[in-house]
């Protein structure tokens, strides 16, 4: 297994793009963090600190900062993808595997990666939610702090989840811009059965359910959107706009079954293919 | 004789097209084997599947004495396949530094190997910098990194130019040398010739012939005769028994043996006729006539 990431670990560190996209996936959520949990003076004007909003306060911050820091993932989308269109545009792939990788290996090494990719942005954002929260948060006590961690575990899934999608789609096409533009089909497609689902069931609420068990779906449903459980905090005599935020074990089952299930295909894609 | 690799009704087929067709042969240490075929024979196909890149259809093969997975036979195998595949963007140590952690083996040899190809003063450049020639003979190093026991090499010379051809050229001689077994294929008669001992024919993806090289045909070899009267000569060719078919282009006469003649027997012969040769030269065929004649026979 180590033998498998250390090679996948040259392919990318010694590529310069793939170096500053994996780079700009790690900083950027960072930086983003970090500016929005500084006071920020509008020339005097008016101060804008989101830290007085609340949002800084454990436990609600880990459900906001998994959930905005997730839209980062495409960064490492791209870098996904296109360590297959490489493999596939270079004939690297043919060449690795007369050297004696076997077709399992190939994708285990690109798995592992991202695996190895996901914990560590799981990890990373955990460490600076948790310092950010320990100096905003008017709670610290331990039983609140880590009153709703399994949201890092959401985001670690979801991130391995979205990428193992992005792996098939370039298994698949084999080259990285197809596989990106399928994302948006898939996207529009998951649209399309929400649509008739409205149609054959009747309600929006049915459809919604059967969209849910879709890879992109089921993937943002790990992390509800969390604007609405702030104005909820804001105004909790308004019942009408309470709604299920949290994570729940059925949501993480459907994210990891199709991650096997894309795994699983990319390996039978490869197997069955002449190269 | 050590088994390297045994082929047994080998079939591959690409929808309706037949690319190999039932073929068998295999291969002993220590010899240099060539795989001859036109363009499309079927020839990178057979490597491909044995090399684990290409999906048999029927049939199977194995490597060594049979014992071993094909993927972990290809770590003692050495390959490279039409054209060389690298990472454009590494230097020429780190694309060998990456087949060694592949191949599992140490790092140590990478400046022998290179040396070898006489790249070693340019081995911290990218590769994507590097010229055909050159990137063959990374290709080159890059297969002999773990000392392989079987070098397998398709059409090498592709594409180069006569100094690259060269090069390749006396590198494999070097190699071979050293008591690797060789399997190379080509299309290039003169190359196989140049190096091989053993030689299999493919056309169509059928196997046609395999064995040494100097045996592909059970010939007695030919005559190339001329002489002032034609008419005699001609004569004289048809009504002997050793003689079969016989060719006239122009003024020279070709008369093909089918059995064991010397030709000072012939001249002998032709002399107590009364026909006196101008010229007389005994010959076998070369290896592009031989190929030519076993690969028109069956059309």
């Amino acid at each position: 297994m180590l033998r498998l990431v250390q090679i996948e670990f040259q392919k990318l560190w010694l590529n310069k793009v793939s170096l500053v996209l994996i780079f700009i996936s790690f900083i950027l959520p960072f930086t983003v963090l970090i500016l929005s949990s500084i006071k920020i003076n509008f020339f005097g004007f008016f101060t804008l600190e989101l830290g007085e909003l609340g949002i800084f306060n454990f436990p609600i911050i880990w459900h906001i900062t998994t959930f905005f820091a997730s839209y980062f993932k495409f960064f490492f989308a791209i870098v996904v993808v296109s360590m297959i269109g490489n493999e596939y545009s270079n004939k690297t792939l043919k060449q690795n595997l007369i050297d004696g990788l076997s077709k399992k290996e190939f994708v285990l090494s690109k798995f592992y990666t991202i695996v190895f990719f996901s914990l560590c942005a799981t990890i990373l954002i955990g460490v600076a939610t948790f310092v950010i929260g320990m100096y905003y948060s008017s709670y610290t006590e331990a039983t609140i702090i880590f009153r709703e961690v399994e949201f890092l575990l959401a985001y670690f899934v979801k991130l391995v989840g979205f990428f193992s999608l992005c792996l098939f789609f370039g298994m698949l096409l084999k080259r990285s811009a197809f596989a990106l533009a399928f994302l948006v089909i898939l996207y529009i497609f998951e649209w399309i059965v929400f649509w008739v689902s409205v149609y054959i069931f009747g309600t929006v609420d049915a459809a919604f359910k059967v969209k849910s068990f879709m890879p992109l779906e089921s993937m943002y449903n790990l992390i509800n959107q969390p604007i609405q459980r702030i104005v909820m905090t804001k105004f909790p005599e308004k019942a009408d706009i309470m709604y299920d935020y949290g994570v729940h074990w059925y949501e993480i089952a459907i994210v990891l079954g199709w991650t096997a299930i894309f795994i699983f295909l990319s390996y039978r894609l490869l197997k069955k293919r002449d190269l | 004789m050590e088994p390297i690799l045994t082929i047994n009704n080998l079939t591959k087929k690409f929808g309706y097209l037949t690319a190999v067709k039932n073929l068998s042969f295999s291969i002993q240490k220590g010899n240099v084997y060539g795989i001859l075929g036109p363009n499309g024979s079927g020839k990178s196909t057979t490597l491909g599947i044995v090399l684990n890149v290409v999906n048999k259809t029927k049939g199977d093969f194995h490597w060594f004495d049979g014992n071993v997975s094909t993927h972990d036979a290809l770590k003692r195998v050495g390959a490279i396949i039409e054209r060389p595949n690298f990472y454009p963007y590494m230097t020429a140590e780190q694309n060998l530094k990456l087949v060694c952690r592949i191949k599992g083996v140490s790092e140590s040899k990478i400046d022998e190997k290179l040396a070898v190809v006489g790249l070693l003063d340019r081995k911290d450049h990218k590769f994507r910098t590097y010229s055909l020639g050159m990137k063959q003979r990374l290709a080159i190093a890059s297969a002999l990194l773990n000392d392989p026991e079987i070098l397998i090499l398709d059409e090498p010379t592709n594409g180069l130019d006569p100094q690259g051809i060269h090069q390749i050229r006396q590198i494999i001689k070097d190699i071979a040398a050293k008591g690797t077994t060789i399997l190379l294929a080509s299309h290039l008669l003169d190359e196989v010739e140049k190096v091989c001992s053993h030689v299999v024919v493919l056309r169509k993806g059928e196997k046609l012939y395999s064995g040494r090289v100097d045996e592909m045909i059970n010939s007695y070899g030919f005559f190339e005769l001329k002489t002032e009267n034609d008419l005699a000569l001609l004569e004289a060719l048809k009504a002997h028994t050793n003689i079969g078919n016989v060719k006239v282009e122009g003024d020279l006469i070709t008369a093909f043996l089918n059995g064991p003649m010397s030709a000072s027997d012939f001249n002998k012969l032709m002399f107590e006729k009364g026909i006196f040769l101008s010229h007389l030269v005994k010959r076998k065929e070369s290896l592009e006539e031989q190929f030519l004649q076993l690969t028109d026979n069956l059309n």
